[in-house]
């Protein structure tokens, strides 16, 4: 019989739409494979999460050598949201949801969604700054005893 | 799980379960594919899914992933959870007698 991966848990730490995109995707793809799946958000990966935040996720554009930019050229005023425009209407086409409808969609494949305690308290949020289909503010040895038994991913 | 069942005459199964000839699929023997999948009463939805799934691969020679089956099948992501807990696409495809539906999202 071949090994197959029952649970996965992955955290999101980084608060940029190629920080966040990924860990979405796997957990999406693993919940599509029936794997159990718990999203754990921690320090800036909150902003995937946060009412207020979640539908202005920009990508980095600087310090970030993958967009073959001039460094001076990526920190530019308007061209971090220029690029964010750009990514997301191809990512449109592609049919990749924004990451508000992606939320919504994992919290409906059944996915836990947590966020860190550390953080929020950090960030002086409350559980009503969040979407609603965060399930929990847990720490983070609850985040291992949810984990327990699975993978772990950080992303 | 598939491997300790015994073949279905006519059908040849890979190794993950998938019909390796999607045309010697009918539909009398989705009970049989369904049981095997761990879905033992296949309801009005189950079966609003398998045929969905099988007409999408029929016209556009994929089948349809979890997402595009929510957005076109009426039937909503959630409740294709609830059908097909172990992944709606892919057992659903299996019971379909269809390809393994390729895609990211």
């Amino acid at each position: 019989m071949k090994e197959t991966i029952e649970k996965v848990s992955i955290i999101i730490s980084k608060g940029s739409l190629e920080g966040i995109y990924p860990g979405l995707i796997m957990a999406n793809g693993a919940r599509a494979e029936g794997i159990e799946v718990n999203l754990f958000f921690t320090f800036f990966g909150l902003d995937a999460i946060y009412a207020k935040r979640h539908e202005h996720i920009k990508l980095a554009t600087v310090g970030n050598p993958g967009l073959h930019f001039a460094t001076w050229a990526g920190g530019l005023p308007g061209v971090s949201s220029l690029m964010t425009h750009y990514m997301e209407r191809k990512m449109g086409t592609l049919d990749i949801p924004s990451i508000p409808d992606f939320m919504e969609m994992i919290y409906e494949t059944g996915a836990g969604i947590y966020a860190c305690k550390a953080s929020v308290d950090l960030f002086g949020l409350e559980k009503n700054d969040l979407i609603p289909e965060v399930q929990d503010i847990i720490t983070v040895g609850e985040f291992y005893e949810k984990a327990a038994g699975g993978e772990i991913i950080f992303t | 799980m598939t491997t300790t069942n015994v073949d279905i005459p006519g059908v040849e199964l890979n190794e993950e379960g998938f019909f390796v000839h999607p045309e010697q699929w009918t539909e009398d023997i989705v009970p049989e594919l369904a049981r095997r999948e761990g879905i033992d009463e296949l309801t009005d939805a189950h079966w609003k899914v398998i045929r969905f799934m099988r007409s999408e691969y029929l016209e556009k020679g994929a089948g349809p992933t979890v997402r595009a089956l929510g957005k076109t099948s009426g039937v909503s992501v959630r409740e294709l959870y609830q059908l097909f807990p172990k992944g709606p696409a892919k057992v659903a495809a299996k019971i379909a007698g269809i390809p393994k539906p390729r895609g990211c999202i």
